[in-house]
């Protein structure tokens, strides 16, 4: 892992890290109750996040590497990506889901141990959207596992996907 | 001087197609063509294929003449290209897929997009037919020898990265062939566009690839324009053009984000991140979105750049235009020249790729510093007058071209009554992929993922 705070002294204009902004609040109150509802055990402080692609258009990819990068440097709050679903408390999925690519998903969900939780990150994602009915195209995330959180926009901004994550870890904190 | 591969085009039916006019050949025609192919200069950018022709498109490097050749299909075949340009091989399977149209006395036809998993086949002919009972998982040449081991890759690939799937075929740490395999991001693009009326196509457009959304939609739009005849004002003009320079330094920089990552050059990753960032909110400032989809429309542009929007990308360009000669320096520091000179060598392909991993660099540098020099030009000289004009109801045939950061996107397309009827976006990815499959050979598996970044692979884009 980059140690950005060292690398931050040596280059001008990136002197800070992004403040951080507001958790989404929605989105944090729906996790909350889901998760007494469901009386779930409760992840640690940090998260390890895989990020699958179902068919994403390298849109929002773009800005999860962003995320990742100098600016907003995710690790700071305890986020941090794998490679390896076998490591993962959290599945970023991207795209809207294709046939050919829903057995991967199903495979990557299979290997990431309990408790687990599922993002659908973008407007594909979260319903299939442009690409909705579309003989090569299921729909969103949910129509292969289950989803715990929707992040929308095409593609979301990295201060909206940050908050989004972050509402689940203050829901796993809370 | 005309070949003689020009002249037998030329020789042939002339179909209106603007501004390049298209030739159909007769079967013999086309075979003939095809023989000459062996000795011809001739490249092939694209070729794809509508529910009665199969296309071709090639660029005479002699004299620069762009060349949209055409041949009837008939029983449901057509002669293949494969038979002398190896780069047709994926296209046919591409074309077989979609439509069902099989390339005869080539390749031989394996599926490419189609893995099986589709609710029908052929999702493009008149008639799309009923799904294979049993899905085909993909098949790889499997190379047997002493040590020879098989490291499958993907498609759920490590890192943020989109799906593809390679495979090595290593002995010891070297890679001794590597075979790719691609569709697994296919969402049925053409499909969705076609018969959709132009702006509501350009959407599709826009969402073929989301790091050359810019090109891939300005190219639709020139097509179409080109096709019915529109001319657009020059304010929109220059906008666009801006937003293609903005677009492609952007680019190259998360490409350079990446490849610094890898390296574990967090100077370098740093600060392309950092001047990409910025970069991106002066286009959120001036165009309203990150990556300015949907910017670019047939006809102009979506809206004027924002106030305050001029000021913000001078700065964020300013800024990337200092950085270049200290990533030049960092570059060339010994510890990264040493791991990436020699790295993936490509012998002889299109500009930007060409050489090997460290020339690569050096050209992505230098295509930042052009583009900030095309941008600023822009941006001092707009022009007050016209975003936009409104489409015509007409019918035509376009073709157009525009430059991304990984290479040219050419779009075909066929208007009918203002709404598309064929269309064909060709991907910068097409002609980039077999190459990785060149520059792999030979390298140590674990600068696999050095390599394949320092050539900007684009997969969505030729999943279609």
């Amino acid at each position: 892992m980059v140690n950005w705070p060292r690398i931050r002294r040596v280059l001008p204009g990136a002197e800070r890290a992004e403040p951080p902004g507001p958790v989404d609040a929605s989105a944090l109150q729906s996790l909350t109750e889901r998760l007494e509802a469901a009386s779930q055990v409760r992840l640690g402080r940090s998260l390890a996040i895989r990020h699958v692609n179902t068919g994403s258009c390298n849109g929002c990819e773009l800005e999860i590497r962003a995320l990742n990068g100098v600016v907003y440097e995710l690790a700071r709050f305890g986020l941090r990506f794998v490679d390896n679903p076998r490591h993962a408390d959290v599945l970023l999925v991207t795209g809207p889901l294709t046939h050919t690519l829903r057995q991967a998903l199903e495979q990557a969900y299979d290997a990431t141990p309990d408790p687990k939780w599922v993002v659908a990150l973008g407007d594909c994602a979260v319903d299939g959207g442009v690409f909705k009915g579309s003989y090569a195209v299921l729909g969103g995330t949910g129509m292969g596992v289950p989803v715990d959180l929707t992040i929308g926009g095409c593609p979301p901004s990295p201060e909206r996907i940050l908050s989004g994550l972050r509402a689940l870890l203050e829901a796993n904190r809370a | 001087m005309t070949s003689a591969a020009v002249s037998l085009i030329q020789s042939a039916i002339m179909e209106p197609c603007q501004p390049w006019a298209r030739y159909v050949l007769r079967w013999e025609q086309w075979g003939t063509l095809v023989e000459m192919l062996a000795t011809e200069p001739l490249t092939l950018l694209a070729a794809w294929a509508d529910t009665v022709q199969v296309h071709a498109l090639f660029d005479d490097a002699e004299t620069g003449t762009i060349l949209p050749v055409s041949v009837a299909v008939e029983a449901g075949t057509y002669p293949a290209l494969s038979l002398r340009r190896a780069e047709a091989v994926w296209y046919e399977h591409m074309i077989h897929d979609l439509w069902g149209h099989r390339a005869v006395g080539g390749a031989e036809i394996k599926p490419w997009l189609d893995h099986g998993n589709w609710p029908i086949t052929h999702p493009m002919a008149p008639r799309p037919g009923p799904p294979p009972r049993v899905p085909e998982p993909p098949e790889f040449r499997v190379l047997e020898g002493e040590g020879m081991m098989q490291y499958p890759i993907g498609p759920v690939a490590p890192g943020i990265a989109e799906a593809s799937h390679l495979r090595l075929t290593l002995r010891g740490d070297r890679i001794v062939a590597a075979e790719a395999r691609l569709g697994y991001t296919h969402r049925g693009t053409l499909a969705l566009m076609r018969g959709k009326p132009a702006r509501t196509a350009a959407r599709f457009a826009a969402r073929l690839a989301g790091d050359a959304t810019v090109a891939h939609s300005m190219a639709f739009a020139l097509a179409i324009e080109a096709a019915l005849g529109v001319e657009i004002p020059p304010r929109a003009i220059a906008l666009r053009s801006l937003m293609g320079a903005l677009e492609r330094i952007a680019t190259q920089l998360d490409i350079l984000t990446s490849q610094g990552a890898l390296l574990g050059a967090a100077a370098i990753q740093g600060r392309c991140g950092l001047r990409q960032e910025h970069l991106r909110r002066a286009m959120a400032i001036a165009f309203g979105h990150r990556l300015m989809m949907d910017c670019v429309v047939p006809g102009g542009v979506a809206g004027d750049i924002a106030r305050g929007g001029v000021a913000a990308v001078r700065q964020a360009l300013d800024a990337v235009a200092r950085e270049v000669p200290d990533l030049r320096r960092l570059y060339q520091g010994p510890a990264v020249s040493a791991r990436l000179c020699g790295l993936g060598r490509i012998r002889s392909g299109p500009h930007p790729v060409q050489g090997d991993t460290d020339a690569r660099t050096r050209a992505r540098l230098d295509a930042i510093a052009n583009d900030v020099d095309i941008a600023i030009r822009g941006l001092d000289r707009l022009p007050t007058e016209g975003l936009s004009v409104s489409m015509p109801t007409g019918s035509g045939e376009g073709l157009a071209q525009c430059r991304s950061a990984r290479g040219e996107v050419w779009h075909w397309v066929r208007v009918d009554h203002g709404q598309v009827a064929a269309i064909f976006p060709r991907d910068p990815g097409w002609a980039l992929w077999p190459l990785a499959e060149a520059a792999l050979r030979g390298a140590p598996v674990a600068d696999t993922a050095l390599i394949c970044c320092s050539l900007g692979l684009p997969v969505s884009g030729l999943d279609l």
